[in-house]
């Protein structure tokens, strides 16, 4: 299993949709993409991470730094995520206080705050 | 002897790996079905922590991870050969380096209740264990 990435816009918002397992391995192909969008001006992402099998800290240090960069652009970085082994990690590393996290694209889309 | 150990060269593509072998024993030992995404992750955490302490440091080596089937627990082993930068120290901060040598940390010590971040002969070492369901009691 390896890192499927395509990326869709609707209006401002770009939609990053990550499928496969997120690690040491995969995780700078992330890092690759998530550079690439804010460099070409794209501000306001949203990562749709319904098609993860597997994430681990190395992909949520690459998800941090997505947020850092969008944040220097006044942009934002949402996540779309239902999967609860996927949310336990966001938990345990208190990183549900620091990503807003959606329950849809649509969800994330409409979302302003 | 470890049950099944395994040694893999300290490279990013090797961890997925490790960690199917880990959970694949861990679920043959008793391991609980509901704890064996627990048991894939922390291993998983453990070796991406030794691949990068590896490459940070540019040292070559090998990562040792050893699967033990015990009577109540199951016993996992991951050792890393990187040297002192194994351990953790909170006296010098190396930036978004240590921030992901940290986020990892965390994970392994929020998901594993029976954990241990030690030194081992070439480097660090972190021993987790889980329960073991007793086969008598389950039938």
């Amino acid at each position: 299993m390896d890192l499927s990435l395509s990326t869709h816009t609707i209006g401002d918002r770009t939609v990053v949709e990550v499928g496969g397992e997120i690690d040491v391995y995969t995780a700078p192909k992330l890092r690759e993409q998530l550079v690439e969008l804010v460099n070409d001006g794209n501000y306001h992402l949203i990562v749709d991470m319904e098609g993860v099998d597997f994430l681990d800290s190395t992909g949520l240090g690459v998800l941090v730094g997505g947020l850092k960069r969008v944040r220097a652009h006044e942009g934002s970085l949402r996540l779309v995520c239902n999967q609860e082994r996927i949310l336990k990690i966001f938990r345990i590393t208190g990183l549900t206080k620091v990503f807003p996290i959606h329950n849809s694209v649509e969800d994330a889309v409409s979302a302003t705050d | 002897m470890a049950t099944v150990e395994l040694r893999f060269s300290a490279l990013p593509e090797h961890v997925r790996t490790a960690r199917l072998v880990a959970a694949a024993v861990a679920r043959r030992a008793g391991v609980d079905e509901s704890v064996l995404d627990e048991v894939r992750l922390a291993v998983g955490e453990a070796c991406s922590r030794a691949v990068g302490l590896h490459r940070r440091g540019g040292i070559d080596g090998a990562v040792r991870v050893a699967l033990i089937d015990q009577e109540k627990r199951f016993l996992i082993e991951v050792e890393d050969e990187a040297g002192s930068a194994s351990v953790p120290s909170r006296e010098h901060d190396e930036g978004a380096e240590t921030d992901e040598d940290t986020l990892g940390l965390a994970v392994i010590t929020g998901l594993v209740e029976d954990v241990e971040v030690t030194r081992g002969a070439s480097g660090g070492l972190i021993r987790m264990s889980w329960p073991v369901s007793d086969p008598s009691v389950d039938g």
